[in-house]
C-alpha cells in the first residue's frame, strides 16, 4: 500500500540519544544499533559491528512522521511538486511515509492512473508514499469510483479533499461501499454554499479587510452531518484539517458515542489565526481558513486530549506566479512537509503549550492508526523508520527540497531542526 | 530595478517609504497635517492661477483597473494642479487586457521610475501587492471592498468644512456596509477623530465585527435620526452575485431603507460617495437639496488628493516656506 524506491539499508550506531517513544514508553539516553536496514538492538550500550555511528548526544532519536495529508500533484502540475520532490522534502521534515491527495489533473479514480503513480513512485520515492484515490469520479461528486478495484490495486484510503461530497446521499452510498474495501474515507468538510467565492474566516478581521468571509459553521455543519450519516451507517470516518471549535465539539461528540471517526490538524491552524490575513500575505492563505484564537486553542486542547489524533500538514504547493498576486486573487494553500516539527516545537512545545511526547504520537503512531499504516517505533526488529532531532538548533526558513516555496513560515527563524531521517530502513535526510 | 529570484520568495519587507495604503496606517496627526495641507492648497484654488509648482519634475502614475470618475479625474487633476507630469492607465486597452499580471504591469510602469503609483483595483491586497514590487509611494485608491483613504479623507475634510469640527460629531451610514471599501475606511477614520459611528442597513450588508469598539450597528432606519450627518453609500448590484439574496430585491430595500425627505429632519446633512442610483438608495429631491454635501464632497476630493501627494512626496506640514512658493508661483 505504501512504495518507495530501493535505497542501500543502513547499517548504523546511534549513539547516546534521548530515544523517545511515547507508544513504547521509552524515553532515556540510549544506543541503537540498525542492521541492514532494521533495528536490532536498543540499549544503554551496544556494540557497533562495524556500522557506521552517529553521535546522538544532545539529540532525540524518535519514531520518524507520518503525514496523512500531502499535494504531491502529480499528475498535472510537476511544475508545481513531483513525487522525488515532495518525498525529499517529506524527507528533510522527518517524515518515513506520507499519503498523497488525489486532486490531481487528471484526478486519481481509476486503476490504470494509480497504477502508472506507483510505478513513479516505485522509481523516485525517497519516503514510502501511499495514494488516496478520488471517492466520486472526477471529484464530481456524481458518480463513486470503482472503490475495489482502486483499493486492489493499493489506494490508500478513498478522498475528494479539495472539494466536500456535497451530496449526503452521495457520501451515504460512498460510506457503505468503502467497508468493502476496508479502507477509510478522509472527508473535507466545508458546505460550499456557505463558503462559496469567500478567502479567509468569517469574523472581525474578515470584515475589517473587504473579504468575503468563510464561517466556522460551514465546516461544522458539514462535519455534524457527515459524523451523523457514519454514526448511522456504523461506518468509520476521517476529518480531514479541522478548523473550527464547533467541529472539535461535534467530534469529541461523536467519539463519545462510539462512532469511529478521528481527525486531523494542520500545524498552520495550530500556530496563527485570522489576525495573520492583515498582512494580506497570499501565503497565509489556506482552506479551511486561519479561524479565531478561541477555534486555535479548542484546536490545540482536542490534540492534547487525544480527540484529534493526528498533525497532517496539507503540504499544498502552488507555483510563484500563482501566489505572487494580491491576496484575494490568489489560490488556497501553503508547504508545510519541511517545517512541520520544528513549527510546531518553536510555537507549541517549547512555551510549554504541548508535552514533546504527545507532539511526536500525534505525528507518528496517530496518523498511522488512522490509516491502518506500519507504526514506525523504536524496538528490536522494527524496521528503521526514525528521526534525529535537534532540538537546540535555530534555523531560517529560506531554503526548501520542494519545488514550491510558498511556505507560511517563510524567512520566520525556528527551533527543532531534523538532523537525519531514516524511513524504510534506509538514511533518506541528514 | 532587477530582482533576485531568491529576493522575490521573501515575505514582504516593509520599506521605510511612506504609502497610504489603508486609513488604519494614520494617527490622528497625520489626518490633521493632511486636512490642514488641503484647507491650504484649497485658499490657492481661489486664484485666478491655480498651478503650483510644489511638484514640479515629479511623476505620478495613476493605475485603474476598475471604472471610475471622480477618482481618476480628481487624482489626475490634483497632480497636475501640483506641476507633476501624470501618466494615466487604464486596465481596458492596456497589456492587461492581454491577460498581464499586477506584478508585471507594476514592474513595467516601475520603469519610468514613478514618483507615486495611484491604484485602484478589484482585489483586495493589490495596493498592499504594488507598494512590496515597486519603489515608487503607493496610494490606495480602492482595493477590492477593502480601503479606500482618500476618499475617507475627503469626507472628513468636508465634515469639517461644513460643520466646524469632527469631534463629537454623530454620522450615520446606510446601507450596503458590506460591500463597500468607502464604509471601511470612513469607520477607521471616524474613529480616529472621535466621530460616533452608527450603521444602518439589512442585516446581511452588515459585516458582522465591522463594528466592534468602533461603531454601533442596527438595521432600524429611525437610528438616522439622531445624526448630525446620513451618509448613504451606494447598492452595488453589481457586486451582488444572482441569487445571493443580500435583499429580496432593490424595491424593498428602497422602501425600508431608502433616505426620502420625509426620514431627514430639517437642516441634516447628506453625503454620498456616488455614483448614486437616484430613486434607489437616495430620493432625487434628497441628491438635489440644499442638505447635500455630494458635489461639495467631489470639489473636495481635489484639494485633498493634492495634499495627500504632498504629504507623501514633500512630508511635514505645509509651513511658511510652501506658503511661500505657492505665492511665488
Amino acid at each position: 500500500m505504501l512504495w518507495q524506491k530501493g535505497l542501500a539499508p543502513a547499517n548504523v550506531v546511534v549513539r547516546g540519544a534521548r530515544v523517545v517513544d511515547p507508544v513504547e514508553r521509552i524515553d532515556a539516553t540510549l544506543d541503537v544499533r540498525i542492521d541492514d536496514g532494521v533495528i536490532a538492538q536498543v540499549a544503554e550500550s551496544v556494540d557497533t559491528n562495524e556500522h557506521r555511528v552517529v553521535d546522538g548526544a544532545g539529540l532525540v532519536l524518535a519514531p520518524a512522521f507520518v503525514d496523512p495529508h500531502v499535494h504531491l500533484r502529480t499528475p498535472g502540475r510537476e511544475d508545481e511538486e513531483t513525487v522525488a520532490t515532495g518525498t525529499a522534502a517529506a524527507a528533510a521534515g522527518g517524515y518515513c511515509a506520507i499519503l498523497a491527495i488525489p486532486n490531481t489533473d487528471p484526478v486519481i479514480d481509476s486503476a490504470a492512473t494509480l497504477q502508472s503513480l506507483v510505478e513513479t513512485a516505485r522509481r523516485d520515492a525517497r519516503v514510502a508514499v501511499g495514494f488516496m484515490a478520488a471517492i466520486t469520479r472526477g471529484q464530481a461528486g456524481e458518480e463513486l469510483t470503482e472503490m475495489g478495484e482502486l483499493a486492489d490495486a493499493g489506494a490508500a484510503a478513498f478522498s475528494d479533499d479539495g472539494v466536500p461530497v456535497a451530496s449526503a446521499g452521495m457520501l451515504r452510498r460512498a460510506l457503505q461501499y468503502a467497508s468493502v474495501t476496508g479502507r477509510p474515507l478522509a472527508l473535507h468538510c466545508e458546505e460550499p454554499s456557505l463558503s462559496h467565492g469567500t478567502h479567509m474566516h468569517m469574523g472581525r478581521v474578515s470584515a475589517e479587510l473587504g473579504l468575503a468571509g468563510y464561517p466556522s459553521v460551514a465546516e461544522s455543519v458539514m462535519v455534524e452531518r457527515d459524523l451523523s450519516l457514519a454514526a448511522a451507517e456504523r461506518q468509520p470516518l476521517h476529518l480531514m484539517h479541522l478548523s473550527a471549535a464547533e467541529s472539535v465539539a461535534a467530534l469529541r461528540r461523536a467519539r463519545e458515542a462510539g462512532t469511529r471517526s478521528s481527525g486531523e490538524v494542520t500545524p498552520h491552524h495550530l500556530v496563527l489565526t485570522d489576525e495573520a490575513v492583515r498582512t494580506l500575505d497570499p501565503n497565509v492563505k489556506m482552506n479551511p481558513p486561519l479561524r479565531s484564537d478561541a477555534d486555535r486553542v479548542a484546536l490545540l486542547d482536542a490534540l492534547r486530549d487525544g480527540t484529534i489524533e493526528c498533525v497532517a500538514t496539507d503540504h499544498a504547493p502552488h507555483a510563484p506566479h500563482e501566489k505572487d498576486v494580491p491576496f484575494e486573487a490568489a489560490p488556497f494553500g501553503v508547504t508545510g512537509l519541511e517545517t512541520a516539527f520544528a513549527a510546531l516545537y518553536t510555537h507549541l512545545v517549547e512555551p510549554g503549550l504541548l508535552p514533546l511526547s504527545t507532539l511526536l504520537e500525534r505525528m507518528s503512531a496517530g496518523p498511522a492508526r488512522v490509516f491502518g499504516l506500519e507504526r514506525p517505533r523504536v524496538a528490536a526488529g522494527a524496521r528503521a523508520n526514525l528521526v534525529l532531532l535537534d532540538l537546540g538548533r535555530r534555523w531560517q526558513v529560506e531554503r526548501f527540497h520542494s519545488k514550491s516555496h510558498n511556505s507560511w513560515l517563510l524567512g520566520e527563524t525556528l527551533t527543532g531542526a531534523v538532523a537525519m531521517t531514516f524511513a524504510g530502513g534506509s538514511v533518506v535526510h541528514e | 530595478m532587477i530582482r533576485l529570484v531568491t529576493d522575490d520568495l521573501r515575505p514582504p519587507q516593509h520599506s521605510d517609504r511612506r504609502h497610504l495604503l489603508s486609513m488604519a496606517d494614520l494617527a490622528r496627526d497625520d489626518v490633521e497635517r493632511i486636512l490642514g495641507t488641503a484647507r491650504t492648497f484649497a485658499t490657492s484654488l481661489d486664484r485666478e492661477v491655480k498651478k503650483l509648482p510644489t511638484l514640479k519634475g515629479r511623476l505620478v502614475v495613476n493605475l485603474f483597473y476598475e471604472s471610475s470618475t471622480r477618482t481618476s479625474s480628481s487624482f489626475e487633476l490634483a497632480a497636475k494642479r501640483l506641476s507633476a507630469d501624470t501618466l494615466t492607465i487604464k486596465s481596458a486597452g492596456s497589456s492587461v487586457d492581454k491577460g498581464e499580471s499586477l506584478k508585471d504591469t507594476a514592474l513595467t510602469l516601475s520603469a519610468y521610475d514613478p514618483d507615486v503609483i495611484v491604484i485602484r483595483h478589484p482585489q483586495v491586497g493589490a495596493a498592499h501587492f504594488v507598494a512590496n514590487v515597486v519603489d515608487a509611494h503607493v496610494v490606495n485608491a480602492g482595493d477590492g471592498k477593502h480601503q479606500h483613504p482618500t476618499q475617507a479623507l475627503l469626507d472628513l475634510y468636508t465634515l469639517q468644512q461644513e460643520l466646524g469640527r469632527l469631534d463629537g460629531l454623530h454620522v450615520a451610514i446606510v446601507g450596503d456596509v458590506l460591500h463597500s471599501r468607502v464604509a471601511r475606511s470612513l469607520v477607521q477614520g471616524f474613529a480616529l477623530m472621535g466621530i460616533r459611528c452608527t450603521l444602518v442597513g439589512p442585516p446581511a450588508l452588515l459585516p458582522v465585527g465591522l463594528a466592534q469598539g468602533f461603531a454601533e450597528t442596527t438595521t432600524d432606519i429611525d437610528a438616522i435620526h439622531d445624526a448630525d450627518v446620513v451618509y448613504v453609500l451606494r447598492m452595488q448590484h453589481e457586486r451582488m452575485q444572482p441569487g445571493a439574496n443580500f435583499v429580496p430585491s432593490l424595491r424593498e430595500y428602497s422602501a425600508r431603507w431608502g433616505i426620502t425627505p420625509e426620514r431627514l429632519r430639517p437642516g441634516q446633512k447628506v453625503m454620498h460617495p456616488g455614483p448614486m442610483n437616484r430613486g434607489v438608495e437616495i430620493d432625487p429631491r434628497v441628491a438635489d437639496c440644499g442638505d447635500a454635501l455630494i458635489e461639495t464632497q467631489v470639489r473636495n476630493g481635489q484639494v485633498v488628493r493634492m495634499a495627500v501627494l504632498y504629504d507623501l512626496l514633500v512630508g511635514g506640514p505645509v509651513g511658511v516656506k510652501a506658503l511661500a512658493a505657492a505665492e511665488v508661483a
